[in-house]
Order: structure tokens, then C-alpha cells, then sequence
């Protein structure tokens, strides 16, 4: 069977809990959408080349970026952006609690992807120590180097919230 | 980015009927295709999509083999029990790869064909200055600039740039196959033969080839052979995480264990205590070692692994043995401390192998 191509295609996804359905440029990455289309502009756009992290997303609990995932990649998938974290009634994530417990952040620009990347990193089971937090936190650039409490608060959340 | 037309592949050979069309481009987990469209490195007009084919998924013991699907991501390998235990070093290769977001999204079949990390290479067109694997003929920037991270083997006057996949080192040491389909039907490809250096291509007369795939060859897995030898993958970087090889070296090693160093030889005369211990260390049955990121293919030490039988699993004798196989390295004005340093990682990944401290 040929298969045929086209510049606009159909994606139905699941978005922060909500089902919807778009018609996008195949070339649209997730985060352009996020920001440009649907307005969420908690992922941010830092090196749009998959070298800072600051747009990680969750794609069926997977943190990835938004610049190297093309809308049309997602057909049929459930993606979480940090708008999607806190609770319907506005009470914070146990990992958005501890970066502000911990002040894991000055400007606040990687923030966002920060929270992702952390609570990934939880659920994989790899925030046990300190050692294991800082590597498989390294795909998260903080340029104002909030390391030390970043680590802090993703020990502490994962106490709270154990990962598998 | 770069505009196209788009599809979703139903077969793998669907997939590949569509590369029949050379501006046709494949894309599995995008890390890199959506990179070249930004920077005009790739040129497609349509893109088919092979992310949801199921059958180039899994990773699965097959008879002595140790089978691993395209679709693979760096994070599923590294973490696999089944590769943790047959293939460490293909492990540790994949979860020392780029980040912990990436690997989840970057699959095994892409990750070999990434393109060199050169920065005269990765600029946004129009280049500003010649690069060779932009405009064949126009010169290599990086020879006559800054070269510090480039070959020590198999460069030319064209082009010194190195292959920087970290997985595709481990795989040409484990002697895996690549699986690859295409028009004419499936063929496998040795991943020590995989990749060409600059001297091979031109001397092939096919000097802007980088590997042995075909035009319109898909990869669809890779077929490990079955291996209990120790194993390592020793990247050098310069920060701990997050970050391409300045050098590597992947290595597997099985030790003779019914003899230490000297202590079986009855003609040796007793020593004492030092002189015990430091006879004991075990010696090398048979080991395999490949270097990373000093080539734009992973570098095979076939002259060492020819001598290693024998050898005591210790600094003082792997050294000579690999800067003997190393003798015909050629480091550029800028890179001759990667010649020290890929000897350095080549000697840690064997005694990390054996199991030496």
C-alpha cells in the first residue's frame, strides 16, 4: 500500500487530562504548540536544540523534550506540562513544594523543566541518593546553578513520594 | 524548521518504499533529523514516520543471541536486565548518552547514523565557512582553525571529524549485526564494519560516504551474540554527565582463571609477601577493546587484542600493549593528548572488564 503524505495532519492527544483533537504543519514540535497554539507557555524555549531541558515535558510519564517531539509524534498520547502538576484545587505538586521549600531556583526560567524532569525522575526510582540525582537530573541546565537545592528539593519530594 | 509532508509507516517495508523517493527521510525518536532540518544539513521534502511500528520494538534473548529492535531508546538498553547481563558495555554506552529526556526519546537504529558533533559541521546555512560535508570539495575549516576534538585515525585533508555515538562503540566491540532492510530485501552489516573513516570513503571513491548502509536501507535491530566476558564502556569527558567524548573505550574481557601472574610457574623461585600478591593478578584469556570519539568509526585495537592472551590484568602490562596498538595513530597540531588519554581509557575499561579496581 503507498502511503500518503501531507503537510497538515490530524493528531487527537490527551492534554494536562483533557482529550482534544488539532490539525497542525507536520513540522510543528510540541513545544511551538504548546506555546504559539494552545497558549501554554510553562515549557520555555531555551536552546530549541535538546541541549538545556528547559522544555521537558511528560509524554505517557516520560519527561522528553518538546523542541526534538514533532505534535504528530504524539497521536494518541498523554502529555504533562507543568500547568498540568498542581491539583484542580490549586494545591502544589509535592515536587513544586519542595523547589519553593528548598528555593531550588533564582530566575526561575528552567523551573518548569526542572518540575518535570523531577518528578520523572522519582517515578524511574532514580533520585536515592544525591550521586544518582544530580545524573539523571543533568539533562536540566540551571545558567543561575541552583544545583545544590534543585538536588535538595528532588531527595526530599522523593522521600515524601517514593518512586518504583 | 525545514517544511515537509508527512506520514506514518504501517510495515517496515512500507518504509522503505517510500525511500525508493531520495528526499524521503526517516524519523524514529527525531533527536537528530529535526536538528539537520533546522540547520539544512538534511534536505527531505517528506518524512515517513516509523515510530509505530511494533515490530521493530523488544529486546529479547534469541537462541545464543541477544536480539535488540530499532525502536529501542537508550534509556530501555541501558536499564534492560537482558543487556545489563549479556552486554554491560552496550549498557553503560547507551544510559553515558546525551541526557536522561533524550535517551528517552532517542531509539538504537538512529543513534549510529548521528552525524560528527564538528561546530564548523552544525552551523545554520548559509555556512559562513567551507566545511567539506556541506559542500564536498570546499575544504575542512576545522584542520586549519581548532581541531582539539578531532581524529587521530583515518582523517584527510577533507574533513577530521569524529563519529561521537557512544552505543555504536560498544556494538562494533561486541561484534553485534546490524539488520537492515531494504529494496532488495534484508542483509546484516557487522557493526565494526558499519561506519567508514574519511581515508576508507575515499578510497572506496566515495569520499562523502560516512557508513555501509545504502540509500534506502532501513535498520531494523541488531543481533548481539551472546557473551559472559566482564565488560566496560570509560567515557572522558569534560563534565561528569550530559556530555559528547573527548575520548572512550568499550572492552570485554574473559580471564584465564586457571592461572595467576607467575604463581603456577615452578621454576619461578618464591618471593615474598609483595612479590606474591603483585604475582597474582590474574591474566587475560581473550579481551575485545574499541575507542570511541578518536575516528569517524569506532576504532578497533586488533593488534592488541591479538597479544592481550596472556597478558596480567594489570596497569603496568596493558599500557604497552595498547600504545603498541595504537603506534600508528596520527594526532593533528591541536589533538595529541587524545593519542595519551584514548591509551589511558582503553587500560581502565580493560581492568574495569577483568575486574580490577
Amino acid at each position: 500500500m503507498t502511503l500518503d503524505f501531507t503537510r497538515r495532519v490530524e493528531v487527537t492527544l490527551r492534554l494536562n487530562g483533557r482529550d482534544l483533537t488539532t490539525v497542525v504543519s507536520a513540522r510543528t514540535t510540541l513545544l511551538d504548540w504548546l506555546r504559539e497554539d494552545i497558549g501554554l507557555t510553562g515549557a520555555k524555549k531555551g536552546c530549541n536544540e535538546g541541549a538545556c531541558g528547559t522544555c521537558t515535558v511528560l509524554v505517557d510519564g516520560h519527561r522528553m523534550n518538546g523542541c526534538l517531539t514533532l505534535v504528530v509524534q504524539c497521536e494518541g498520547r498523554s502529555v504533562t506540562t507543568v500547568e498540568g502538576l498542581a491539583g484542580a484545587d490549586g494545591v502544589l505538586h509535592p515536587v513544586q513544594q519542595a523547589f519553593a521549600e528548598f528555593d531550588a531556583f533564582q530566575c526561575g526560567y528552567c523551573t518548569p523543566g526542572q518540575l518535570l524532569s523531577a518528578v520523572a525522575c522519582i517515578a524511574e526510582g532514580h533520585a536515592a541518593d544525591d550521586a544518582s540525582v544530580r545524573e539523571w537530573m543533568s539533562g536540566n541546565i540551571c545558567r543561575c546553578s541552583a544545583y545544590p537545592q534543585i538536588t535538595a528539593a528532588v531527595l526530599a519530594a522523593a522521600r515524601e513520594e517514593p518512586g518504583r | 524548521m525545514r517544511d515537509f509532508a508527512y506520514a506514518r509507516a504501517d510495515t517496515a517495508e512500507s518504509a522503505v518504499d517510500t525511500l525508493a523517493d531520495p528526499g524521503t527521510s526517516v524519523i524514529a525518536g527525531g533527536t537528530e533529523l529535526l536538528n539537520w532540518f533546522r540547520l539544512g544539513i538534511a534536505a527531505a521534502d517528506r518524512v515517513v514516520d516509523i515510530g509505530g511500528l511494533d515490530e521493530l520494538r523488544g529486546i529479547a534473548s534469541d537462541g545464543d543471541d541477544l536480539r535488540i529492535g530499532a525502536l529501542a531508546t537508550l534509556n530501555e538498553i541501558g536499564e534492560h536486565p537482558l543487556v545489563t547481563q549479556a552486554a554491560g558495555a552496550l549498557a553503560s554506552a547507551c544510559l553515558q548518552a546525551a541526557s536522561a529526556q533524550i535517551r528517552n526519546r532517542a531509539t538504537i537504529g538512529g543513534n549510529v547514523l548521528q552525524r560528527t558533533r564538528c561546530p564548523y559541521f552544525r552551523a545554520e546555512e548559509p555556512l559562513p565557512w567551507p566545511c567539506h560535508k556541506r559542500d564536498p570539495g570546499s575544504g575542512c575549516t576545522s584542520l586549519a582553525g581548532r581541531h582539539e576534538r578531532q581524529a587521530i585515525f583515518g582523517w584527510t585533508q577533507d574533513c577530521v571529524a569524529v563519529q561521537p555515538s557512544d552505543p555504536a562503540v560498544a556494538l562494533a566491540m561486541l561484534d553485534a549485526q546490524a539488520d537492515v532492510l531494504g529494496p532488495a530485501g534484508s542483509r546484516t552489516i557487522p557493526m565494526r564494519e558499519f561506519h567508514l573513516t574519511q581515508r576508507e570513503a575515499a578510497e572506496a571513491g566515495q569520499p562523502m560516504r560516512e557508513t555501509r548502509l545504502e540509500p534506502g536501507e532501513l535498520i531494523t535491530g541488531y543481533r548481539l551474540p551472546a557473551s559472559t566476558d566482564g565488560q566496560a564502556y570509560v567515557k572522558v569527558r569534560e563534565r561528569a554527565s550530559y556530555e559528547y567524548a573527548i575520548v572512550s573505550a568499550a572492552a570485554a574481557v574473559r580471564l584465564d582463571r586457571t592461572r595467576a601472574a607467575g604463581a603456577t610457574d615452578p621454576r619461578r623461585p618464591r618471593q615474598g609477601r609483595q612479590g606474591a600478591q603483585r604475582q597474582g593478578a590474574p591474566r587475560i584469556a581473550a579481551a575485545r577493546v574499541a575507542l570511541g570519539s578518536v575516528a569517524q568509526r569506532p576504532w578497533r585495537l586488533t593488534l592488541a587484542e591479538a597479544e592481550l592472551p596472556g597478558t596480567p590484568l594489570t596497569r603496568e602490562a596493558l599500557t604497552p600493549v595498547i600504545e603498541r596498538a595504537m603506534a600508528d595513530a596520527v594526532p593533528l597540531p591541536q589533538n595529541g593528548f587524545k593519542v595519551l588519554m584514548a591509551r589511558n581509557a582503553a587500560v581502565r575499561a580493560l581492568l574495569a572488564a577483568g575486574g580490577a579496581r
